[in-house]
């Protein structure tokens, strides 16, 4: 039983894995960078089986012809070296391998260059998920990228040093914290692939995975559009959080009472600021509103006019989904 | 002792008191004390192995464990745990100290026709400093382990909650003990040599040992000081490498494959040298290429100081560093191909003798030309990014620090096997283990290629189903390993007490070790000797009767007897 | 067995060396390979310190002027002297001149523990204010004022709140940008020191040019400015600082445990004999941990 397991398990290496456009070797190319990258990696592989070979069948030839023979009993005098020979074997191999690092290079400066058009997502890796934020502030746990366009991604981590890894795409770079290193790719093919955490980072390692969904051209922009609205499908409150959530509220407003840049939410709706100029405002719908597309029209007294406006960030439903929110946190709704 | 010096013995007929280094002394106390250099050696090897086993049992469990993608028989981080404990047992324990402080410091001092190192103290504080380190080490094994991977990166390493302290420490000890060891084979090899022995005289085996010593003593320092501030880091929080407090987690991983690359060629030079005495003796000839093997050792030794940013390609360092160090990776290359050309030219017209050392050298030149190609393809930059932390590279490490230096180390063992113990091994069961060991060691670690290349990144305890047949393949091949390895033990074991007396010379080697009795008296010579060729295979005549190779000219290695004034 | 290891004829001779040149050529070549492994050891943290200072050079510029130059001067005349009497004793040995020997080994061995205890003061005046590696670096306003820090004089004295868990002094000093201590601290600027440790990634806030006003863009630009004057790295310096001289300081006490061995030595009269070796060693070693010295006062004190 065992042998037939082992023989089932021979089959199925030397045939490629099911997904298409495997190959033994390499996973499907779905990159522009893809195919440059598996030319050098079958140019390296030929040359390598081509040594591999020549060494083996000498040896085994060597092994075989000049086998020690019955009654043998002392090595008659023999050569011993032979510059000629030497330099010879030592030329070949560096003329190869400066030809292989010539490739390498040349392929490497593709993949690390990325083009100036390219659609730059946002990357935060933590323990143990990936989280991808779009230029609109939207952001989800997979990847959602346009086929046949550059896509540029601005990596950090919040914890410890994860690495990002599509091997469809042949892309890797680590996320370390407390910096930002770039990655960049154009996909081809639309479909969906792995992403993978390269860099070991404890107990969930293995499971820190996500997708690229690859849409096709045209498509993505649709589907961004209709990710970002999630407006439609919540709650105006529940929108409204998540609104604060993702796009920047969170890093200066708490919503706990506690003071940042800005002032909390916390109990804020209906409450009587005084500003900077002397005057005092009521926090209603209208400053809300007026706060979000004028920041510094009205700043509340101990605060800095460094808001910057939404206007034109923020559509209406928006800034009633974030009115909502607001409201909420009244310390009563059950909302924090 | 005394008698030693002043019986009178034929050339080569030593020992004939019948005392040898193994029962000069007796006790535990004359053994752990001992300045003796081959008893050094002795206990060395005896830990050592005592290690492999410790981590060769790690590796059982993570290949069990990844049979089937998910739990199947530990946790996750448990499983987290034995990679780390496997890493870290073979690499601090076993193959860093394995093939220089076993078998070197048996061999050297013997080559050299020397009665010992030129420091022997110091000799026996290293293998102190071993057992210390690896206490320290089994306490932390014992007390919870360490989660980080044997490479300690930070900032994981500073924020799990697992013993790294205690790791990190003992092989910081463990460091002290490799740094004594080099130390002392640089200064023995330089102030011990025999007359007639010059530079280009030396046996290979030891232009190999110098130049690992050379890494040692230069390299090892800096992982000292690299851990020391990992400990500080975690005790202190001086925040050099933790970035929450201002430090940087990239730092951390210069200075750490500053050491560990080098590491690398501690690990695999003495194994050439090895391979260079081996093929030689077992070809029946001289070898080929002498000073280019030389040379070339001493090549190995000063680009490795030279290639560590290659482990760093995807940390986000400059391109221009990384072109820099792709490029240097490759210079390491080309002082490995000529070595094993020259080895081939060595067979080219010899007798070749199948023993089971020889069984390591065909082992080794198939597997370590896999391990070598393709280190190409990962020090080709665009085909690395790839492949940088796959089970490609897992594969590729594996292939060159178990198909090299395992491998080679075990070719070491049962080379001079009969000189250290006095007793041949059963040669029939030898040679199936060797040839169990190239079957399942190509069976686990050939599929994490193509695993590596598909994408399966490392460290990984839950995998994707598509690599569930490579990874049950790998498994089956492990447990293959694991039987031949308990073959080996058992007729090594029992060769001690069953096994034929070995005569002095069982192979024909012409380097002086094979020159005094199997096992050599405890001051190695009773005659000062004279370094000749070391390759002169040809001043040797096979002795049908006693098995035994003896020289033409018998006098001629032999200066005077030792007590002569 | 040891006994048995040493039977030659000369007992300073081991048994596996043939003469005393190649036993001496030996323990010389060990002793300079050790000392390599040292100046390597020392080496990765020299490292450390030039990719910090290339790095943030303004931290290396603030932090040194916490270091007392005089006292750091003294140290290093304390040691050049005890390099100067461990040279001496090894002319000593080697001239079998016993009692000038000993005196020496003492005379270096009190230069040594001068040198420490020089070091314990500057330690323990560090440790009073707060001048501690990155985790537990609080220096507090009395010694910032000391030390003529800019932003003292600019605004005034430093104020540090330790009465805030979890935030790291220097960052609270650094937002505070420093107000007269006797001034209450209004809270809202404690509140926005706060808020720097919370966001990790520097809010994109700088508006559309005509939102913000010249008011905040100045306020701004103060801030930036503080950041060079009170570098919210400096606990890095002090770090570096600690391991380095920490370090050294260990190696102070081997060389002094090192010096007291080869005064039992002498007094057994194992140098009588005119070996030297274990002396020169020694001395040796001491001159490396001397000119590590040299190189941290040059480094740490010194270079602005």
């Amino acid at each position: 039983m065992i042998l037939t397991g082992l023989f089932d398990m021979m089959m199925r290496l030397i045939r490629a894995p099911e997904d298409g456009g495997a190959t033994f070797w390499m996973p499907p190319q779905s990159s522009t960078i893809a195919g440059e990258v598996d030319w050098l990696f079958n140019f390296i592989l030929g040359i390598s089986v081509f040594f591999f070979v020549l060494i083996v069948v000498v040896m085994l030839v060597f092994v075989v012809k000049y086998r020690r023979r019955e009654g043998w009993e002392t090595a008659p005098a023999s050569t011993s070296h032979n510059t000629l020979l030497e330099l010879t074997w030592t030329g070949i191999p560096v003329a190869l391998v400066v030809v292989i690092f010539f490739f390498g290079f040349k392929s490497y400066l593709n993949m690390s260059t990325p083009p100036a058009n390219a659609y730059e997502i946002q990357v935060s890796g933590q323990k143990w998920n990936w989280s991808f934020t779009y230029p609109n502030g939207y952001v989800d746990q997979n990847l959602h990228v346009p086929a046949d366009r550059p896509v540029e991604l601005l990596m950090t981590s919040v914890d410890v040093i994860h690495s990002f890894y599509v091997p469809a795409f042949r892309v890797k770079m680590d996320v370390v914290p407390g910096r930002y290193t770039k990655a960049w790719f154009e996909a081809t093919m639309p479909g969906e692939y792995n992403i993978f955490c390269a860099e070991y980072c404890g107990t969930g390692h293995s499971d820190m995975s996500a997708m690229v969904i690859v849409h096709p051209s045209g498509e993505f922009g649709p589907w961004l559009e209709k990710a970002s609205n999630f407006l439609l499908t919540m709650t105006p409150v529940e929108g409204g959080r998540k609104l604060y959530e993702i796009r920047g509220c969170q890093q200066c407003h708490s919503v706990d009472g506690g003071a940042r840049t800005g002032p909390t939410f916390f109990k804020l709706f209906g409450k009587d600021e005084s500003l900077t100029d002397g005057l005092t405002v009521t926090v209603d719908e209208n400053y809300i509103r007026e706060s979000l597309l004028e920041p510094n029209a009205k700043v509340v007294a101990g605060f800095e006019a460094v808001m910057p406006t939404y206007q034109g960030r923020l559509k209406d439903d928006e800034i009633a989904a974030l009115i909502a929110y607001i409201k909420s946190l009244d310390g009563k709704t059950g909302e924090e | 002792m005394a008698e030693g010096h002043s019986a009178v013995v034929t050339p080569m007929s030593g020992g004939a008191s019948g005392e040898n280094y193994l029962t000069t002394g007796k006790g535990p106390l004359s053994w752990l004390f001992t300045l003796d250099h081959k008893r050094i050696s002795v206990m060395y090897m005896v830990c050592i192995l005592g290690s492999f086993l410790l981590g060769g049992v790690f590796a059982l469990l993570i290949r069990t464990e990844l049979w089937a993608p998910g739990a199947t028989i530990m946790t996750a981080d448990t499983y987290n745990k034995m990679f780390t404990l496997h890493g870290a047992v073979m690499i601090f324990l076993f193959i860093i100290p394995g093939i220089p402080a076993a078998l070197g410091n048996f061999v050297l001092p013997l080559m050299l026709g020397a009665k010992d190192v030129a420091l022997p103290r110091l000799n026996l504080l290293s293998f102190w400093c071993w057992l210390a380190g690896a206490t320290v080490c089994l306490v932390s094994i014992v007390v919870g382990a360490v989660d980080t991977g044997w490479t300690f990166y930070t900032p994981y390493s500073t924020t799990t909650s697992t013993a790294v302290v205690s790791m990190t420490l003992g092989a910081f000890i463990l460091g002290f003990s490799s740094i004594f060891t080099g130390l002392n084979f640089i200064v023995t090899i330089h102030t011990m040599r025999p007359e007639g022995m010059t530079w280009f005289k030396m046996p290979l085996f030891l232009w190999s040992l110098y130049s690992t010593a050379i890494i040692q003593v230069l390299a090892t320092p800096v992982l000292g000081i690299t851990l020391l501030l990992l400990i500080a880091e975690r005790t202190l929080g001086v925040g050099i490498f933790d970035p929450a407090l201002g430090g940087d987690p990239v730092l951390y991983q210069h200075f750490f494959w500053f050491y560990s690359h080098p590491a690398v060629y501690i690990m695999i030079l003495p194994a050439m040298g090895i391979i260079s005495e081996l093929v030689s003796v077992f070809s029946g000839k001289h070898i080929f290429g002498y000073k280019f093997i030389a040379w070339s050792s001493i090549a190995i030794a000063v680009f490795s100081f030279l290639v560590w940013g290659h482990h760093m390609f995807t940390s986000g360092q400059s391109g221009l560093v990384n072109m820099i160090f792709s490029a240097l990776t490759f210079s390491v290359a080309i002082p490995s191909a000529v070595k094993v050309f020259n080895w081939l030219a060595t067979m080219y017209k010899g007798a070749i003798n199948l023993a089971a050392p020889m069984l390591y050298v065909l082992s080794f030149l198939f597997l370590f030309a896999i391990g070598g190609l393709t280190g190409l393809f990962l020090g080709s930059l665009s085909v690395n990014i790839h492949l940088h932390d796959t089970y490609f590279v897992v594969a590729h490490f594996h292939y060159v620090m178990f198909g090299g230096t395992v491998i080679a180390f075990l070719g070491g063992i049962h080379y001079w096997w009969p000189k250290m113990f006095g007793r041949m091994y059963s040669e029939f069961w030898a040679r199936i283990s060797a040839a169990l060991i190239f079957v399942g060691f190509n069976l686990t670690f050939f599929t994490q290629f193509v695993m590596g290349s598909h994408g399966m990144p490392r460290r990984y305890y839950n995998y994707l189903e598509v690599f569930k047949p490579y990874h049950q393949a790998s498994t089956v091949g492990s447990y293959i390993l694991g039987v031949a390895f308990m073959i080996m033990a058992y007729y090594l074991l029992h060769s001690l007490v069953r096994g034929e007396k070995a005569p002095e010379n069982p192979w024909g080697g012409a380097t002086l070790e094979w020159a005094t009795a199997s096992p050599p008296i405890a001051t190695n010579f009773e005659h000062e000797m004279v370094g000749l060729d070391p390759y002169d295979i040809d001043s040797l005549k096979f002795d049908r009767q006693t098995g035994n190779y003896v020289r033409k000219d018998p006098g001629s290695i032999f200066l005077k007897p030792i007590g002569d004034e | 067995m040891a006994g048995s290891h040493f039977t030659g004829h000369n007992p300073d001779l081991a048994h596996h060396f043939e003469n005393l040149d190649q036993q001496r050529q030996s323990s010389r070549l060990g002793m300079w390979l050790f000392l390599v492994t040292e100046i390597l050891f020392f080496g990765g943290l020299f490292c450390a310190y030039v990719v910090y200072r290339v790095n943030h050079p303004e931290v290396f510029i603030f932090g040194h002027h916490f270091l007392d130059k005089s006292l750091g001067a003294l140290n290093t005349v304390v040691l050049i002297c005890s390099s100067l009497t461990m040279a001496w004793a090894v002319r000593a040995a080697q001239l079998k001149q016993r009692a000038i020997l000993q005196l020496m080994l003492v005379l270096s061995f009190v230069l040594a523990g001068t040198f420490l205890g020089v070091k314990y003061v500057e330690y323990s005046h560090k440790w009073h204010h707060g001048l501690l590696w990155a985790s537990r670096y609080a220096p507090d306003a009395h010694i910032l004022a000391e030390a003529g820090v800019e932003v003292a004089e600019a605004h005034g004295e430093e104020a540090v709140s330790e009465s805030i868990e979890g935030v790291p002094g220097d960052e609270i000093g650094l937002a505070v940008e420093a107000l007269p201590v006797d001034e209450v601290l209004p809270e809202t600027l404690l509140e926005n020191a706060a808020d720097s440790e919370i966001s990790k990634i520097a809010p994109a806030a700088v508006g559309p040019a005509g939102l913000v006003t010249p008011e905040a863009r100045a306020a701004a630009e103060a801030e930036r400015n503080a950041v060079i004057v009170n570098p919210a790295n400096a606990k890095t310096f002090f770090s570096v600082y600690f391991l380095m001289t920490g370090l050294h300081g260990i190696h102070v006490i081997l060389g002094m445990i090192a010096m007291l061995w080869l005064l039992k030595l002498t007094r057994q009269g194992v140098f009588d004999g005119g070996h030297y070796t274990k002396v020169d060693n020694i001395a040796l070693y001491w001159h490396v941990v001397d000119l590590i010295w040299i190189y941290l006062f040059l480094l740490m004190y010194l270079i602005d």
